[in-house]
């Protein structure tokens, strides 16, 4: 049964198409991944399903409610965690949760008991009473999600949950995203990193520039990929200047780019490493490592969107800074 | 009931968060109290304090509101926690109210104090009460919703004190707080008419001293008007500005 369904919808910023007729659905109880580059139309996605940004045009239906017209109707639940923390500085951990489930008009015995077990759950029951300016970027983190789900609401938001924070919290997050989902939240989710994706998500849609550009299940998704066959070569030269080479080389391989010294080489056929071999000491460059990679969800993303990984992992940086 | 719990927590969180802090209780108490010494040791005698003690109210609440209102309406805006609020289930018009009503009480404390002040130099008697106190309450609740609207307007809280200037200033010279609306010259008259102070001091004019010049029923309805066109234009930018 689908929860949220989402049929041409569109924002368009001064001429500037942000989000083009995008078609999908979720249904109850899964985790749904949104994937794609910066820009590409993500957050301008989950603002307009939250009622942060009116839509240019298309329809919104959640839990059988217009998502458009009754979106105070449809906020009551729906959970919004957004990309970053945006809960008061000024008050403490235990009384923020207690605020945000004021907004939803819980009592005040109701809202004290669930900001505790919150707080419990998620491993910040010790910290409770310490000013949220003084928790670290995890901790933040945790907290916002915390309140997201202060209502427990049917459908949360998570936009890019464990950008920007270390190991260990982006791992209790995703066990945390796990359990909730669990316990029957259904979840939408945007982040930037594949495999996050891969381990958490039910199904996976792919934006670019806008457009929906593939959309279904992950486990279809890696077999798809699978069905690729794929080789790194580590070089001790700069490996961008080899690329159109290559390519012109062997006319049926897809080649991209790692970084500066890491490429691949990519086909649906079986791939002969000798005449690579071969290549790359006729060019006069010299081969540390060729390694058989097993294609993964980071294949599909790199194949759908265009973009190469290098630039992907740019983009990670940008954010984690 | 529920949306009755959200207003309450949003007005006590401004309360707690901001108008309860040190620097604002201290602003409230300071600003007006400087204010109120500045202009009663310039007069020269207990019927010169009673004339200017509709105009230093006035201030009080004027400076009092506008000023809280950029500090916390444009801040939350900068840091996203208003977001917060945009995105939970109770009306545009409920969360603002809620996020003036912090502002239009610190404006009605802030203009307590000039009273208390006067009444220890000065005798108070035959001063209207009631008029005086509910045109304190118009006047705060219209200048917390001029507040709101420069609030809105402006993206930096320095931007919205800016604005604020522009607008309060001109207010303290035309709106008859220490100039008389008469001695003005006309082209300046009908600029003053355009000001909403200029009627929140005719009505605190009429309860105190009886010397006002506009009835105090036209002002209180132009004041109403004054903050409901306010009060829509923000939620108007808003609803264009904010949910984009």
């Amino acid at each position: 049964m689908n929860i949220l369904e989402v049929k041409n919808l569109s924002k368009n910023y001064d001429g500037f198409k942000a989000v083009k007729e995008i078609n999908f659905s979720l249904e109850k109880g899964e985790i749904f991944g949104f994937l794609g580059p910066n820009g590409a139309g993500k957050t301008t996605t989950i603002n307009m399903l939250t009622g942060l940004a009116r839509p240019s045009s298309g329809a919104i239906q959640i839990a059988g409610e217009d998502g458009i017209k009754n979106i105070k109707k449809v906020q009551r639940i729906i959970g919004i965690v957004p990309d970053e923390s945006n809960l008061y500085e000024e008050m403490n951990g235990f009384d923020n949760l207690v605020f945000c489930a004021s907004l939803y008009g819980m009592g005040k015995k109701q809202r004290e008991e669930r900001a505790s077990r919150l707080l419990e759950q998620f491993g910040l029951a010790t910290t409770g009473k310490k000013l949220f300016k003084a928790y670290s970027k995890g901790m933040k983190r945790k907290l916002t999600i915390a309140a997201g789900i202060i209502h427990e609401p049917q459908i949360l938001f998570l936009d890019e949950p464990t950008t920007g924070i270390d190991v260990e919290n982006a791992r209790q997050i995703r066990r945390l995203i796990q359990t909730l989902n669990n316990k029957g939240t259904t979840i939408f989710l945007t982040t930037h990193y594949i495999e996050e994706a891969e381990r958490l998500c039910h199904r996976i849609g792919f934006i670019v520039e806008g457009e929906i550009v593939k959309i279904g299940r992950t486990i279809d998704l890696l077999q798809e990929a699978q069905k690729e066959y794929i080789i790194e070569f580590t070089l001790e030269n700069e490996v961008e200047p080899l690329k159109e080479p290559i390519q012109k080389t062997f006319p049926g391989i897809h080649v991209y780019t790692i970084d500066h010294f890491h490429l691949r080489v990519s086909s649906p056929e079986k791939i002969d490493l000798m005449p690579f071999m071969k290549f790359f000491a006729e060019e006069k460059c010299l081969v540390r490592e060729a390694r058989i990679i097993r294609p993964s969800l980071e294949e599909v993303f790199v194949k759908v969107t265009g973009l190469e990984i290098d630039r992907l992992k740019k983009e990670k940086e940008g954010e984690k800074k | 009931m529920r949306k009755y719990i959200a207003f309450w927590s949003i007005l006590w969180k401004d309360m707690k968060t901001y108008y309860l802090k040190p620097p604002n209780i201290s602003w409230g108490i300071i600003f007006p109290f400087a204010w109120t010494l500045m202009f009663f040791l310039r007069s020269e005698g207990a019927v010169e304090i009673r004339e200017i003690l509709p105009g230093v109210m006035s201030l009080a609440v004027l400076f009092g509101t506008t000023s809280m209102l950029a500090v916390t309406i444009t801040f939350e805006r900068r840091s996203r926690s208003f977001e917060r609020l945009l995105l939970a289930p109770i009306s545009l018009n409920l969360l603002m109210l809620a996020k003036t009503s912090g502002a239009i009480i610190f404006g009605i404390l802030n203009a307590l104090l000039p009273v208390i002040i006067a009444s220890l130099v000065i005798d108070l008697s035959g001063i209207n009460w009631m008029s005086a106190i509910l045109s304190i309450i118009f006047i705060a609740v219209t200048s917390a919703f001029l507040g709101l609207f420069i609030s809105v307007s402006a993206s930096e809280v320095f931007e919205a004190q800016t604005f604020s200037n522009f607008v309060r200033f001109p207010m303290m010279f035309l709106g008859g707080l220490f100039l008389p609306l008469e001695r003005l010259p006309l082209f300046l008259r009908f600029l003053s008419y355009l000001l909403p102070l200029t009627y929140g001091v005719d009505i605190l004019k009429t309860a105190i001293n009886g010397n006002g010049i506009i009835p105090s029923g036209i002002s209180f309805l132009v004041l109403v008007g004054f903050s409901l066109f306010l009060f829509l234009m923000s939620i108007n930018n808003i609803q264009k500005r904010w949910i984009y």
